[in-house]
């Protein structure tokens, strides 16, 4: 799916970004604690969060992740929006709750970037 | 896989304690050396997430920090050296869930006692020592194809 759909599905505000919605994402991690999104997270996956700092954002970039949506309406700070820009990581921003950015999505085709958890000592 | 005396890259990097908007650049940075160096790209994410997570750690417990990333021929080595308080007991600040972070180090998305441990199970090799009242010392190496 190319992130033009994911903004369309989630009537999401571009927030960075507008010139690479073209990005093709198959796969979606959503967590506000990054510690988990570095253990878990797979490359190429969309980052679904409600965290908003620029942490967010180096976490992204650390992780090579497609996009960050931001849910339940949060906005970013100035930082992390000239942060995301610096590092080419698009923001899109929806009102939508985590659970019903999820469940749109995974309708639509977007999975996990892993299914569960089956040992969290050996997650790599 | 072999190691050999053939040194790729040296370098150092510092972090301050403290300065929570700068935590993650000295990862980027490294990131983009790895990159440049022609590293495998899931080498590269596991060396920038080691270092991000120490990146956190000593912007979050330490006074300041040096890291110093050396790439041979087969290996990625990451030490960071840190002054500040030093951890009192290693094997329970190695349990995952374990935490002494605050509400600050929380709202940035971390201290929720994962760092220590994403750091060794991304690594192929992990040390730690720690003296109280002086600070932590972690060794890092990622072997790479």
């Amino acid at each position: 799916m190319k992130l033009s759909e994911v903004k369309d599905i989630l009537e999401a505000e571009v927030i960075v970004g507008d010139d690479i919605l073209d990005l093709e994402v198959k796969t979606a991690f959503g967590a506000d604690l990054m510690s988990d999104v570095l253990a878990f997270a797979k490359a190429g996956s969309l980052l679904l969060t409600g965290l908003t700092n620029t942490q967010v954002i180096r976490t992204a970039n650390v992780l090579d992740i497609a996009a960050i949506i931001l849910v339940r309406g949060k906005k970013p700070s100035s930082e992390t929006i000239a942060l995301a820009r610096e590092l080419k990581i698009p923001i899109l921003a929806t009102k939508y709750i985590l659970f019903e950015t999820v469940g749109r999505l995974y309708m639509k085709g977007i999975v996990g970037c892993l299914p569960k958890v089956e040992n969290t000592s050996g997650r790599n | 896989m072999g190691e050999t005396n053939q040194n790729l890259y040296s370098g150092s990097f510092n972090i301050e304690g403290g300065n929570f908007n700068s935590a993650g650049i000295v990862s980027t940075n490294i990131k983009s050396i790895l990159k440049k160096l022609g590293i495998p790209s899931d080498i590269v994410r596991k060396a920038a997430i080691v270092s991000y997570e120490a990146e956190i750690n000593v912007v979050s417990y330490a006074k300041k920090a040096i890291v110093n990333l050396m790439v041979n021929p087969g290996v990625v080595h990451i030490e960071v050296i840190d002054e500040g308080p030093g951890i009192p007991n290693i094997d329970l600040a190695m349990q995952e869930g374990y935490s002494t972070a605050d509400q600050k180090i929380r709202e940035m998305g971390f201290g929720a006692g994962m760092g220590l441990c994403n750091i060794k199970n991304y690594s192929d090799d992990f040390h730690i020592t720690s003296e109280v009242g002086k600070g932590t010392h972690l060794k890092m190496t990622i072997q790479t194809p």
